[in-house]
């Protein structure tokens, strides 16, 4: 018997008997429909997870300098400083596991705004792309500063909320000038809120100004660096690596003569920075670690063998807590999943029974008239996988369109899983093929004269 | 099949059984409902397996049918030894060989007359394609009288146009023996002559043998040959003069 003779036979032993086809289907609907949705709902809000994981720094990298150690007394992560501006502006440009980087020089000091003043936990210089790093792009208030100011080190900042609160008590302070280590700086933007980090460190305490600004005309010299003792040596460096990043930077300090160049062939010393935060592509990190790695010995040219002057810090702990929650989540609506199944696959079982017991003269008669066994076993199991891939197809839909009521209506954040279409396709075929070759095993061993005799 | 396309049919029976035991084994016990049959059938013959309920003769009409076998004995079918083949072996000469037509017609529940006929076609190795196949069987329905129910359900026909459905299936592929288990049974006894001329003419004019299963002696004399069955072995075997109905010739001409 060919295969689309069985097709035609089963598709007609199933349109005699349209309600019962269609309630036996009806199971694998609401299974498949329910793994749909719960795969939509499950990856859209695993997605979601993913976004606030990340935005606490899941996916950055934090570059640090380089340890000093004197006489086999080491002191400590940053006491060197190796890093510059176009060591942040390599790695975004070669690295293609690094989505941005953004140079970072720290300070603490006293910020005044007319009669009260605070110290804020974190004042940072940077670029720009600090914020899109930390996925922090969304101001509460004004905006960012941007590149021309970065580039003439522009005495203007973006402030967090609690500063907002301790030095303007509420107030807007946009286009209010502050005044860091008697430096006047213009208040351009407030961040939106973002809470206290892992630590409990609150990450709204902060101010951010162009790293130039910082460097140059706060501090003169990093914090890190000022109990350095390379700091006297850096004094006679150049502010030429600046230029370099930025083309057309105003000039802060008298060019070097030609001599002087010459004296000090490395100049990079000045332009040094404390840090570098990396945003890495999603699930990249280690090629990302491994790219800057290899990247960076290279231009501080860094013999093979010899220890690095840099480290990288990832955030194991966020990513394993994602990579922990993800997976919990995916286990559940397995289990979800399966269970309904099942249960589906129990009910296609249960009717094939049925429809075998009662199809037993059916059966004879097929016997009868040449059926061989393999021809009623394949009949009835192309009615079971029939069934299943039809209630799979339905499911399918059905799961669709709940998935976009509850987008719609509920508003809960759904992701339509292209997985969790074939799988509920294949797994309704297979369920279909399980749960079906019973009944059909039975009918196929059935004795002709008996089932003719079946009443 | 002409009736005078059949040279060797005094030369070779087409059906031919030997010593032919059926034991069923009932836990403890043995129940022997077939002891040492022997006989032969010829081709084109229309023969009476005829006996009381119980006596073996269904049992003997399965075996002879492919839908049982021995327990010993012999069973030549057209000279070749089938007594022990498989099922699928078996299967396989009933879809070319024989037609089934039972006492209670045995149709597909809502299914047209037309695939009710249609339907052995799909286990045929022939492999007739769904036109040529479709042909075949409304030229039988036509021949069964009728031409106009093809797409009648069976619970839009009548006992008898069931039973000339259930013919007309029976003779989809083509074959040498008809099995006619109690085929009027259930109708009344105007349409059973009608269904029992519709055998003979068949047997007269198209040279099917037919085999006719029957308790009552008022059916067996529609056939020319009635073959007694008592307690699983052949008690009389005598050939029919004057066959009943209204055939113009004699069907055993």
């Amino acid at each position: 018997m060919t295969l689309s003779k069985t097709f035609g036979t089963s598709i007609r032993a199933l349109t005699r008997n349209v309600t019962r086809s269609a309630l036996t289907v009806l199971g694998i609907v609401i299974g498949i429909g329910a793994v749909i949705i719960m795969m939509e709902i499950g990856k859209g809000s695993s997605g979601a997870i993913r976004k606030t994981i990340e935005s606490m720094g899941a996916n950055n990298l934090l570059l640090m300098p380089g340890t000093a150690s004197s006489g086999g007394v080491s002191f400590g992560a940053g006491s060197v400083l190796t890093l510059t501006a176009e060591d942040s502006a390599a790695i975004k440009r070669d690295c293609d596991a690094v989505v941005g980087a953004a140079p970072v020089v720290r300070a603490r000091s006293q910020v005044v705004f007319q009669d009260r003043n605070w110290v804020p936990s974190f004042i940072y210089g940077t670029t720009s792309e600090y914020l899109d790093v930390r996925e922090w792009s969304n101001m509460a208030e004004g905006e960012m500063f941007d590149d021309p100011s970065v580039r003439n080190a522009s005495r203007v900042c973006v402030v967090g909320k609690t500063i907002v609160r301790e030095l303007f008590q509420g107030a807007s302070p946009i286009g209010k000038e502050i005044r860091i280590q008697n430096v006047g700086v213009l208040v351009l933007g407030v961040l939106s809120p973002k809470g206290a980090n892992t630590f409990g460190m609150d990450q709204d305490d902060v101010i951010i100004a162009p790293w130039t600004t910082i460097k140059y005309r706060v501090t003169g010299s990093s914090a890190t660096t000022s109990t350095s003792s390379s700091s006297s040596a850096s004094g006679g460096g150049s502010t030429s690596s600046a230029t370099g990043v930025y083309p057309g930077a105003a000039t802060l300090y008298p060019v070097p003569s030609a001599s002087q160049v010459a004296d000090t062939p490395k100049q990079v010393r000045f332009a040094n920075i404390d840090q570098i935060q990396i945003a890495t592509r999603a699930g990249r990190t280690q090629d990302a670690i491994q790219q800057i790695t290899a990247l960076l010995r290279e231009r501080h040219h860094i013999r093979a063998g010899e220890p690095e002057d840099f480290s990288i810090r990832d955030m194991t702990e966020a990513a394993a807590n994602l990579a922990s929650t993800t997976s919990m989540m995916t286990n559940l609506l397995l289990a979800v999943a399966l269970i309904s199944l099942v249960v589906g696959g129990v009910g296609i079982m249960n009717i094939m029974l049925v429809s075998v017991t009662e199809r037993t003269k059916e059966i004879g008669l097929r016997m009868a008239v040449g059926a061989k066994g393999k021809d009623i076993l394949l009949q009835f199991l192309v009615e079971a996988t029939l069934l299943c891939l039809i209630g799979g197809v339905l499911g399918l839909v059905i799961g669709r369109g709940g998935g976009m009521v509850v987008k719609n209506f509920m508003h809960w954040p759904i992701e339509p899983s292209l997985e969790a279409v074939i799988a509920s396709i294949a797994v309704s075929a297979f369920v279909g093929v399980a749960f079906g070759f019973y009944p059909a095993w039975k009918a196929s061993r059935m004795d002709p004269i008996e089932a003719l005799r079946y009443e | 099949m002409p009736a005078d396309d059949r040279p060797d049919t005094q030369s070779m029976a087409l059906i031919e059984l030997k010593d032919i035991n059926r034991v069923y084994h009932l836990g403890e016990m043995d129940l022997h409902v077939l002891n040492g049959i022997s006989l032969s059938i010829d081709r084109g013959e229309m023969v009476a397996l005829m006996g009381q309920s119980g006596s073996g003769k269904t049992t003997l009409m399965n075996t002879l049918g492919f839908l049982d076998h021995p327990t010993s004995g012999k069973y030549l079918l057209d000279g070749e030894d089938v007594t022990e083949v498989s099922a699928d072996r078996r299967a396989e000469i009933r879809s070319r060989m024989i037609g089934f037509v039972f006492q209670s017609f045995n149709l597909l529940p809502r299914t047209s007359a037309l695939e009710q006929v249609m339907m052995p076609l799909a286990y045929s190795p022939e492999g007739l394609g769904e036109r040529e196949g479709k042909a075949r069987a409304v030229e039988l329905l036509k021949r069964v009288g009728l031409s106009d129910r093809m797409d009648h359900l069976p619970t839009q026909l009548s006992g008898g146009q069931q039973q000339r459905v259930a013919i007309a299936r029976s003779l989809i592929n083509k074959p040498s023996v008809l099995f006619a288990d109690e085929p009027t049974g259930n109708l009344d006894s105007r349409t059973s002559v009608e269904i029992l001329e519709m055998f003979q003419k068949l047997n007269k004019e198209e040279g099917i043998t037919i085999i006719l299963v029957t308790h009552s002696a008022e059916i067996a004399e529609h056939a020319s040959r009635i073959i007694r069955i008592k307690d699983g072995s052949v008690d009389g075997d005598e050939r029919v003069a004057k066959p009943r109905g209204r055939m113009p010739e004699g069907a055993a001409a």
